[in-house]
């Protein structure tokens, strides 16, 4: 089955909605999205669970029907034709893809059918899939026997048997440990670096989308709050995050006071015994900030300096730690 | 052809897992032999008495029973689709340019299949035991299990994926269940029913089935009776297969 040459833009999206009727009222998960990812891309959908993220990759996989807005997937319109942009996607869900009890191989070719893929040409691919995967010799096993890292690979071999494009990975590493994790950021790179395969994943790690991919989309609450690569995400976040700690909680407010009259510090937020703000060159301003403390009996019993992270640029844009959020 | 192809492959990975738990398999076998070693030699008792309708007790006890392995062995797959809903398995086969109707056809050809097989075992095991019937009778009542089987299958997975939850899924199956085997006569026959009671389980069409069968099995192959017995079989088959498929295309509003 050779398909015509892959869109030089790969999704196109604009004011996606989605609201899911409850009970009593109306729940606007989606509340207008529009995005647009070019060929060979790898987006990722950074936010909180609940913020939406799921559900925008569903509509966009054909799984759930937008209640408003419009979307080009893989160059087929997604509401006129759905069939056609199933037969050009892949689409790895957060749950899974495999029945414990079944076995790997059969899963597999069970699956290529439905696609219409004949069994030699979905055996060679599978096998191929597998090795490149890190998956040779468990053709014949039960997909239960797998390990976690094992299975997740098996998903993505599994959305990517009938050669998709463009393939959505709905929190790929969530639940695997951190070796198994890297392992498999290493091969969704590979994906696209050696198959020109466009992804667009979803994930509420800050590392996962600062190592993974070449830009991110924030999404908050069913709205995307910011988009860029990570760095220029990073730099929207004014210098370095500093928290200090001191030694008792009545000590906070002046010490935040002081800390705030610093040069270029920002958003002082406290916490506990905690003081957390942003300044320009931390470092090389923590001395100072010491002394000052000191002057003013106030003692710092604990003092990190760290360089911004995707976590702080959430915590800019929408006053709300990712953390804590997830 | 794409779509014959899509059912069977569904319809063999379903078969697949079966044949691959030998347990299910032997209890699926076992259960319509407990029930005609276990509770026929009552019912041989009870046929003694008046009221009994015509027919020795194997004509009576074994068409009750084809009927409640027809319903109540299909009734219970939807178990099965929720866990793999859940493990991402149906999303998975959802997101493929497959036909949805293929995507429940193809299990509910299963379960059909499995209740056939039961239904069989089940006369196999009869007739050592002393029934005696013809080859037609034995088939017409074998390919009313099987629209049972399939009528029921699809109400199953179609409720299933609605509720998407064990815990809602097992109190709505046994909610429907108890009254529909109380009220059929498949265990005892409705004619030992005082007349209230009659009247009421005339408004079950299961009643009517079980009724249509039993003429099958006395040779009254083309009777009213059976007209309507097959009929209503044929109803709960458009029924069920509506609303399966409904749901199934439901899934990705």
């Amino acid at each position: 089955m050779s398909q015509p040459e892959p869109p030089e833009i790969m999704i196109s999206a604009s004011g996606l909605k989605r609201t899911y009727k409850g009970r009593k009222s109306e729940v606007e998960a989606v509340r207008g999205i529009d995005l647009s990812v070019k060929r060979g891309e790898i987006v990722g959908f950074l936010g909180p669970n609940g913020a939406g993220k799921t559900t925008t990759l569903k509509m966009l996989c054909t799984l759930l029907e937008p209640t408003a807005g419009t979307a080009t997937v893989a160059g087929i319109d997604l509401r006129a034709d759905p069939t056609g942009v199933r037969r050009r996607i892949g689409y790895v869900s957060q749950a899974g893809s495999t029945l414990g009890e079944a076995k790997v191989g059969n899963e597999l070719m069970d699956h290529a059918r439905l696609y219409g893929i004949d069994s030699q040409t979905a055996r060679a691919r599978a096998m191929a899939l597998l090795n490149a995967l890190d998956l040779e010799g468990i053709w014949d096993r039960k997909c239960s026997a797998l390990s976690g890292g094992q299975r997740r690979r098996l998903d993505i071999v599994m959305g990517l048997i009938h050669e998709p494009a463009l393939v959505f990975l709905d929190e790929p590493s969530t639940g695997l440990d951190p070796q198994s994790r890297a392992n498999l950021w290493q091969h969704i790179r590979r994906l696209r670096d050696e198959f020109d395969t466009t992804v667009f994943l979803t994930t509420h790690y800050m590392d996962e989308a600062d190592m993974l991919c070449d830009r991110i989309l924030v999404v908050d609450h069913g709205e995307i709050v910011a988009e860029g690569t990570p760095d220029a995400l990073k730099k929207r976040v004014s210098g370095d995050a500093l928290t200090l700690t001191l030694a008792s909680p009545e000590e906070v407010s002046r010490a935040a006071e002081l800390a705030g009259s610093l040069p270029g510090a920002t958003e002082v937020v406290t916490e506990g015994s905690t003081v957390r703000l942003y300044l320009p060159d931390g470092g090389a301003a923590l001395p100072g900030l010491l002394r000052l403390l000191d002057q003013n009996a106030l003692t710092a019993i604990g003092v990190e300096v760290k360089r911004p992270t995707l976590d702080d640029v959430f915590l800019t844009l929408t006053g709300r730690s990712l953390r804590d959020a997830a | 052809m794409r779509f014959f192809s899509e059912v069977w492959t569904v319809f063999m990975r379903a078969l697949r897992l079966s044949l691959a738990n030998p347990i299910w398999m032997l209890i699926s076998i076992l259960q319509p032999i407990l029930y005609l070693t276990l509770f026929g030699p009552l019912l041989q008792q009870v046929a003694l008495t008046p009221g009994f309708p015509e027919g020795d007790a194997w004509t009576v006890f074994v068409p009750g029973l084809l009927v409640q392995l027809g319903i109540f062995g299909a009734s219970f797959v939807g178990f099965g689709i929720i866990a793999e809903w859940r493990l991402g398995v149906v999303d998975r086969m959802l997101v493929t340019p497959a036909s949805r109707v293929a995507l429940i056809g193809g299990r509910v050809l299963h379960d059909t299949l499995m209740v056939m097989v039961q239904g069989a075992i089940l006369v196999a095991a009869a007739f050592v035991m002393g029934l005696r019937a013809p080859v037609e009778v034995i088939v017409v009542g074998l390919l009313i299990v099987g629209l049972l089987g399939a009528a029921f299958s699809a109400i199953s997975y179609g409720a299933a994926l609605s509720l998407k939850s064990e815990n809602a899924f097992a109190p709505l199956v046994n909610m429907f269940a108890l009254p529909i085997l109380l009220l059929s006569g498949i265990l005892l026959p409705m004619s030992f029913a005082p007349g209230w009671l009659q009247i009421v389980s005339d408004f079950n069409p299961i009643k009517h089935i079980v009724e249509g069968l039993r003429a099958v099995f006395r040779g009254e192959i083309i009777s009213g009776t059976t007209g309507l017995g097959v009929l209503l079989a044929l109803v709960f088959v458009a029924i069920g297969t509506a609303f399966g498929v409904r749901v199934f295309n439901r899934q990705t509003k």
